[in-house]
């Protein structure tokens, strides 16, 4: 039960951290892409014996990386060359699960989430990812800003900005990793949007939304992980359910309106 | 700054064709046209942002360095959704003057500072963009080019949304770039004033229609060349 506390503390504060920049750059869609797409990467960690967390991290940030180089080379919009490759990936995923004889994996766990079987080596992967997210969070913070609210000029200024947006990318593909072991692959869009729209909506500057998101997503982390474990149900949908709860207080009651 | 026999393609479409034209160093010029008359796509040429097919953009060494060139885009291709006060903005612009992990330091505070002040917006330093007028988030773009420490700034439809008076603002405050020996070039549709605010002036509609002194570019054949037939009975003060 620590391990999982644990583990939904970080899935709590890293995905709103990344979320808000989700959230406001219109990324929501290329999130739940890559939660699809890391599959292959955790059906191959069960087959050869690698902790799926592990195996999905360089599954993540190949996609991540394929699809800023898919929409440049092809001409593609970033949308459909990440419908293309979301199904792809997820596919193939489901191709290998059905195919590998010798893993014994429950689907549901994996598409839903089950951080109360979260192993040691699952929590370190996501210690190690959230110091490295944190990191680069801290050191393109003022990048990220720059690209996110005026895209163009950003890059005008310097090509630093176009390294900060696929280090973003990366970032999220990290995220995403330690956001499927608690909320799994289809909830996990859930953690990255849910707490950072709600933030939205109560923070004035962005630096707030980011800490206000990891607040209430903790909050509905870890509410959501004992309502999981009391009442026997699985930890995403019962996290998603509190931070979706969390998010419909607010917009009835909250006390100012967003800026346009 | 010079372009040379500028030729550039979009989807597939000829966008411009064999534009040139030369700006000295302390240079406030206007770029007018019709919608579509490829302002925008020679403000993306020349920043680098859109691949030139054939030609050459030539900008002065200092310009080519990082941070050299300012590019302050339509309002539509900013997104209004993150919340970013009028100091955040200016300050992106000492992005380029800070290593990765590096936080602002003092100095990067006081140009700030200084550059707020003279865009006249030190009081609203606080205020969120979404909370600015037209021509208030015009001159915070400014200010955020003067922290980079620009040499050529590009301004594209600056004065969409904005009224005369914040235009007049605007235009006072970019003639004090020109003045410092900046290269200031502005596209816009609106012929309203072009004499009293522009020292030049490029006409465009695809290609080079007519450049120079706004007194004399604005011939009947240069506006028939921009404009077609209707074209020919308005004036630059806007009236036809």
């Amino acid at each position: 039960m620590v391990r999982a506390l644990i583990g939904s503390i970080l899935v709590g504060v890293m995905c709103p951290l990344v979320g808000a920049y989700t959230v406001t750059r219109n990324l929501a869609f290329i999130g739940d892409a890559l939660a699809h797409a890391v599959l292959p990467g955790i059906v191959f960690g069960y087959i050869v014996g690698v902790n799926p967390a592990i195996a999905a991290v360089p599954t993540g940030v190949a996609v991540a990386v394929l699809v800023r180089t898919l929409s440049r080379r092809a001409g593609l919009s970033s949308d459909t060359s990440i419908g293309i490759l979301f199904a792809t990936m997820f596919a193939l995923g489901l191709v290998m699960l059905a195919t590998a004889s010798t893993i014994r994996v429950n689907i549901e766990d994996l598409l839903l989430g089950q951080i109360l079987a979260i192993t040691p080596t699952g929590i370190y992967v996501s210690l190690g990812i959230t110091v490295m997210v944190i990191l680069g969070l801290f050191a393109f913070h003022h990048w990220l800003l720059f690209t996110s609210f005026d895209p163009l000029g950003a890059q005008v200024n310097s090509t630093r900005a176009s390294v900060a947006d696929h280090a973003f990318l990366v970032m999220l593909a990290l995220v995403v990793v330690i956001g499927i072991q608690a909320a799994g692959i289809v909830l996990v869009m859930a953690m990255l949007v849910t707490p950072a729209a709600t933030a939205y909506l109560l923070a004035r500057r962005f630096v707030s939304i980011m800490m206000t998101g990891a607040a209430l997503g903790t909050a509905a982390a870890v509410t959501g992980l004992y309502v999981s474990y009391y009442f026997n149900v699985s930890a995403g949908p019962a996290m998603t359910l509190v931070a979706s709860g969390i998010f419909v207080l607010v917009v009835l009651f909250r006390p100012r309106a967003t800026p346009a | 700054m010079s372009l040379q026999d500028v030729t550039v393609e979009v989807g597939g479409h000829l966008a411009l064709s064999n534009v040139s034209f030369d700006v000295e160093p302390g240079t406030l010029m206007g770029v007018v046209g019709p919608n579509g008359a490829g302002k925008s796509t020679l403000f993306n040429a020349i920043a680098g942002l859109l691949p030139v097919r054939q030609g050459k953009v030539t900008l002065h060494h200092g310009d080519q360095q990082s941070g050299g060139l300012a590019y302050v885009p339509q309002r539509e291709s900013v997104n209004w959704r993150i919340p970013v006060t009028v100091m955040d903005v200016v300050m992106m612009g000492r992005c380029c003057r800070m290593g990765w992990f590096q936080r602002p330091g003092k100095r990067d505070r006081e140009i700030v500072n200084a550059c707020l002040g003279r865009v006249g917006l030190w009081d609203h330093r606080s205020a969120l963009m979404t909370e600015l007028s037209g021509g208030q988030r015009q001159r915070v773009f400014v200010g955020r080019a003067l922290a980079q420490e620009a040499s050529v700034l590009l301004l594209d439809e600056a004065f969409s949304g904005v009224d005369l008076a914040a235009q007049e603002a605007l235009v006072g405050v970019l003639r004090t770039l020109r003045d410092e020996g900046r290269i200031v070039l502005l596209a816009t549709h609106d012929l309203t004033n072009l004499a009293g605010r522009f020292d030049q002036v490029l006409c465009l509609n695809r290609h080079v229609c007519a450049c120079g002194p706004p007194e004399q570019v604005f011939t009947s054949e240069v506006m028939e060349q921009m404009y077609g037939a209707h074209g020919v009975g308005l004036n630059t003060d806007g009236e036809s």
